[in-house]
């Protein structure tokens, strides 16, 4: 049987400590699509390594003899995936599932998702970070680009909510 | 002193493996991995997101500023994402958007990926396409996706007020949400009959918890931002050692090589007055009083110089430039020099015709009586090397290369 989450404000408590010892130990925050880029840009690098020359923004991280997976971010994004794993296994998480609205098909959420990453993906890399690396990391330093950054996300959220209930009715 | 600065890069990459992993596990055990409790925040239904998140942020912002303030953690080495109104502003609108659609945000998708959740593995492959999409078309928007950068563009510097004050305010913004976000929860996601629902806060964990990041917060309110002699103070006894042992104190003739040899990035700041300053000054440095060097848009000007940027301080003697180089070090300026005796000795050594010495002179005064304020048109201004031979003098500058931690995300 699947165990419960945890409260969400330990949760919240964890995971500022967490990021607290990342600046502390390292002088950098917590970071997800920085990592997903630099993974996309090194596996264009093994494939066709003349076009990632020429864009100006791959050749940024993998260009010539660039190495675009010889990055911090890289592993943290491994740790990631595998503290979500370990923590998944621990608490009989680890299941072949779609986690949907009742009103739509595995495969509408499937699309769905998809839509939603590349939108995100993009988005992402236009604020420079993702909802970890500047809403969370850089809210945490009082950045204040990072703080204008979470309450258009989230203003922007609320706003369209209403477009899409259908696809997350209970 | 933190953050670590000699990890070398295997052992950053296994610190950020670790990292990461107490970062996925927490996502997961808060339930990120479910894109319904995601998404159930913009109907109100679940709030889990919104008090997680602000928790993590109060939680590492309070630990962050007070091990600052305490002396362990050096901010200045701190990564802060730079400012982009812009694009921070639509690419948040954007993220918004795919957030309510896709039901994830990039990190919490790699969690449900890791726990086998195929919409997850969808969304993670979406993020894949769109960064791809961003990198092939980034050339259409570069000007306008670079454009308007302010680096570590902090909210104390936004609203002009203390650290200490800053972080009562983010609490205070953090405790209504958190209020807002139970009464809506309760509302709209378990559904409880409005009359049934406290406004009073009851539970007695929360407040206490609440009340002890208070407590941290008052303690660096009356803390206070160190100021550059406690900073300096704090620093290793080997910056002080290096000022007793006179090896940042560098030759007039290797100042005036420098010059010459029209290296990258030489930066001369004289401290003396503004009439010291307009009777003569070396060519090309810039005035800047002490009083405005120790001013936030000053040291942060410095910090951001160029790499590797020679700075060099000048005063009359030697003693104003010794306070500015304490400052400036205590907020980690690196290739930082003092001239040698100051303008006093570089003017006995590059002698002006008709200006004369004055005996009995304090050590920070114009030891020589000019009678036109000619600036930097003197020769002795930038010094020719015939007018001069070089002589043999001990060679102190070496160019060292600061490296600031970069974010995650970058």
């Amino acid at each position: 049987m699947e165990r419960r989450y945890i409260n969400p404000y330990i949760g919240g408590v964890v995971l500022g400590v967490v990021l607290f010892l990342s600046f502390f130990l390292t002088g950098g925050g917590l970071g997800a699509s920085g990592a997903v880029s630099r993974v996309q840009v090194g596996i264009f690098d093994l494939v066709a390594s003349f076009h990632v020359d020429t864009n100006i923004y791959f050749t940024k991280m993998g260009g010539g003899t660039l190495n675009s997976f010889d990055s911090a971010s890289v592993w943290m994004l491994i740790g990631t995936f595998l503290g979500g794993l370990i923590s998944g296994f621990f608490n009989k998480r680890l299941k072949f599932e779609t986690r949907k609205g009742s009103k739509i098909s595995n495969k509408t959420r499937w699309i769905m998702a998809f839509i939603g990453g590349a939108i995100m993906g993009f988005g992402a890399r236009l604020s420079k970070g993702c909802t970890s690396g500047q809403g969370l990391s850089g809210g945490a330093v009082m950045a204040v680009g990072s703080w204008v950054f979470m309450f258009s996300l989230f203003a922007t959220g609320f706003l369209f909510a209403y477009f899409f209930r259908k696809f997350w009715e209970e | 002193m933190f953050p670590l600065e000699s990890l070398g890069k295997f052992g950053l990459y296994a610190l950020s493996m670790l990292i990461g992993m107490g970062f996925g596990a927490t996502l997961e055990m808060s339930g990120f991995g479910d894109s319904r409790k995601l998404a159930g925040q913009f109907y109100l239904k679940d709030m889990t997101v919104v008090k997680v998140m602000f928790t993590g942020v109060i939680v590492a912002m309070t630990l962050i500023f007070f091990s600052s303030s305490i002396g362990i953690l050096d901010f200045d080495k701190v990564w802060v994402n730079p400012t982009l109104l812009v694009s921070v502003a639509l690419g948040g609108f954007i993220m918004g958007i795919g957030f309510i659609i896709g039901g994830f945000c990039p990190g919490t998708s790699i969690v449900a990926a890791s726990t086998f959740k195929i919409d997850g593995i969808f969304f993670v492959l979406g993020v894949f396409f769109g960064v791809t999409v961003y990198g092939e078309t980034y050339p259409l928007f570069q000007n306008f996706a670079e454009s308007g950068e302010i680096k570590r563009y902090l909210l104390t510097d936004l609203f002009s007020v203390s650290t200490g004050t800053m972080i009562f305010l983010v609490f205070a913004l953090a405790f209504i949400m958190f209020y807002f976000a139970e009464i809506a929860e309760s509302y709209f996601g378990k559904k409880t009959p409005w009359s049934e629902i406290s406004l009073i806060p009851k539970n007695k964990i929360k407040i206490a918890s609440a009340s002890i990041l208070v407590a941290f917060a008052f303690i660096l309110f009356f803390m206070g931002d160190p100021t550059p002699q406690k900073r300096w103070n704090r620093l290793s006894t080997t910056e002080q050692k290096l000022l007793d042992d006179r090896a940042v104190f560098v030759h007039v003739d290797e100042l005036r090589e420098l010059m010459h040899e029209d290296i990258a990035f030489l930066k001369i700041v004289d401290l003396r007055d503004e009439s010291d300053y307009n009777l003569f000054h070396i060519k090309n440095s810039k005035r800047v009083s002490l009083k405005e060097l120790s001013k936030k848009e000053s040291i942060l000007e410095f910090q951001q110089l160029p790499q590797p940027t020679v700075i060099f301080l000048v005063s009359n003697g030697e003693r104003l430039s010794a306070e500015g180089y304490k400052i400036l070090k205590s907020y980690g300026v690196t290739n930082l020099y003092i001239l040698r005796g100051g303008i006093n000795e570089w003017l006995s050594r590059y002698p002006i015709e008709g200006v004369s010495e004055i005996k009995n002179s304090s050590e920070e005064s114009l030891k020589y009586r000019f009678d036109f304020a000619m600036g930097s048109k003197y020769p002795s201004s930038f010094p020719d090397l015939k007018q001069f031979p070089p002589i043999e003098f001990p060679k102190k500058v070496i160019l060292k290369s600061k490296k600031l931690a970069s974010g995650g995300c970058g």
